[in-house]
């Protein structure tokens, strides 16, 4: 249960040592991704002129406000309300993200299911978990857009944030195996003959 | 009682803004009591983080969560009201244009097919206008729910047989909690429709979901059910963003309606922790806001 400040972007060993139920705090670049974004660069051949590599990526499309470019607001967009959507739509574009852009740090909500647990295992990366819905206090870790791609997707656009003490936010999976979700589901299946008997069902 | 229709796009403009940012008493309440009851750290901890999100919205004036959601709108219409009921809906919509473009919300609608996004919250049959009739003679109400993503992809209907019974229902219900985990972005209200028809049963699953914490079904059968089923979907440990822990549901919320002899159907349907919901209540006096 270690607590990591981190400035991205991240190194393998970085991640790698980080096990769940660890705490991180990130600062420096993310990355926004969505459905759209991902489907369109990986389904559609679409490409992007930013380097992932060893960054981190977050689950999202956020409310913005569309306003003059400025120093402050170098893509004409303001962030209003930056959240996290639910990760497990994109499950199957983790290895990808991983092999072709060579993304280590995963962020959403609900967690990810076992490819993408291996493909942390395999190639070294995690997935640390929003609290998903809190996105007012979110978007106050947000410090501005730095810049966009795929715009012609937007909201589902490719963002660039900078963000400042974005978390704590908890490792969910990790490196080695570990997800607090396959531990909770394997739980709750348990559990599950306790609440049918709660409910006079026998079985 | 006559209604401007003005008012009406001005009201529903209002409401879905005020529904992105104030989250309703009731659902406040419904976190303080889970936060006595919780016994695991982390879902403390993660309960902490959505109460002061509540907070946090309310001091920045911001919305709760960046899912603006389905937007949908529920109008009650007294019996003395007279109205234009296209114009109403027109006006409606106009609102929730209004209000996607001049707050400057992400617009969360898309064309099924082409996925083209307006950019207005809007489309074809979104929003999504009911109406129903109350009978309080001088009284319009426009209620607001803008129905996150998140929960409504965990959306189950099952066409059970008879010879199931309420087994079936109860069990039913119990593996889509389950199934859900982290997804629905719990605690939840977990909405269960019983009976009907099938397009009947996924409504009344919907409006137990968004019905206010503390209310009960007015069927005593289905309010006995709620009260077994709350009680045991706590008990399966899912958790708070099914990160595990007690509080897996605010409540169980269940609505019925009479079936066929042949048919025992229910449906799930859920509403996230952040569960919002506005109203507007025209009467002579003028327009009162509320949830």
């Amino acid at each position: 249960m270690t607590q990591h400040d981190i400035s991205t972007p991240v190194t393998e060993a970085q991640v790698r040592a980080w096990r769940v139920n660890d705490t991180v705090t990130l600062n420096g670049t993310l990355y926004g991704i969505r459905d759209a974004t991902l489907i369109h660069l990986f389904d559609r051949g679409r490409t992007t002129r930013f380097d992932l590599r060893d960054h981190a990526v977050i689950h999202t499309a956020p409310n913005v406000r569309k306003m003059e470019k400025s120093p402050a607001n170098p893509t004409g967009y303001a962030p209003l309300c930056v959240g996290t959507t639910t990760s497990a739509r994109m499950e199957r574009f983790t290895r990808p993200l991983m092999t072709q852009y060579g993304v280590r740090i995963i962020i959403g909500k609900g967690g990810m299911m076992s490819e993408s647990l291996t493909a942390f295992a395999e190639l070294g990366g995690v997935y640390l978990a929003v609290v998903g819905g809190a996105a007012a206090l979110e978007t106050t870790w947000v410090e501005s857009i730095e810049d966009v791609d795929l715009d012609d997707l937007h909201p589902e656009s490719l963002w660039k944030f900078r963000v400042r003490n974005f978390g704590p936010l908890l490792v969910a999976m990790d490196s080695h195996g570990g997800s607090v979700y396959q531990t909770v589901s394997r739980m709750a299946a348990e559990k599950r003959a306790v609440a049918l008997a709660a409910l006079g069902i026998k079985k | 009682m006559n209604v401007d229709i003005r008012e009406v796009e001005e009201a529903a403009r209002q409401l879905y803004i005020r529904a992105l940012k104030i989250l309703p008493d009731d659902i406040k309440r419904g976190f303080t009591v889970l936060q006595e009851r919780e016994t695991q750290a982390i879902a403390r901890s993660v309960l902490g983080t959505m109460v002061k999100n509540i907070q946090v919205a309310e001091q920045t004036d911001n919305l709760l969560c960046q899912d603006t959601g389905i937007p949908i709108y529920n109008v009650y219409i007294g019996r003395h009201v007279v109205l234009d009921g296209v114009e109403l809906a027109a006006a409606i919509r106009r609102g929730c244009a209004r209000a996607t473009r001049e707050h400057s919300l992400r617009s969360s609608v898309v064309h099924p097919l082409t996925r083209a996004n307006e950019n207005t919250s809007c489309g074809s049959g979104i929003p999504h206008i009911q109406f129903q009739f109350t009978d309080h003679p001088d009284e319009l109400v426009i209620q607001m729910i803008p129905k996150g993503s998140g929960s409504e992809n965990n959306s189950w209907l099952k066409m059970a047989i008879p010879a199931d019974g309420v087994e079936a229902i109860k069990t039913f219900v119990v593996d889509c909690v389950i199934e859900a985990g982290g997804k629905t972005c719990p605690p939840t209200i977990v909405g269960v429709g019983v009976g009907g028809t099938a397009d009947l049963c996924v409504h009344l699953a919907k409006q137990a979901a968004v019905r206010p914490l503390g209310s009960r079904c007015e069927d005593p059968h289905g309010a006995r059910l709620e009260t077994e089923l709350s009680g045991a979907v706590n008990k399966l440990g899912v958790g708070p963003q099914g990160l595990g822990g007690d509080a897996t549901a605010f409540a169980v919320h269940v609505e019925l309606a009479a079936t066929h002899i042949t048919m025992n159907p229910v449906a799930v349907n859920m509403q996230c922790h952040s569960a919002r919901r506005a109203s507007a209540t025209f009467t002579p006096a003028g327009i009162k806001y509320g949830f």
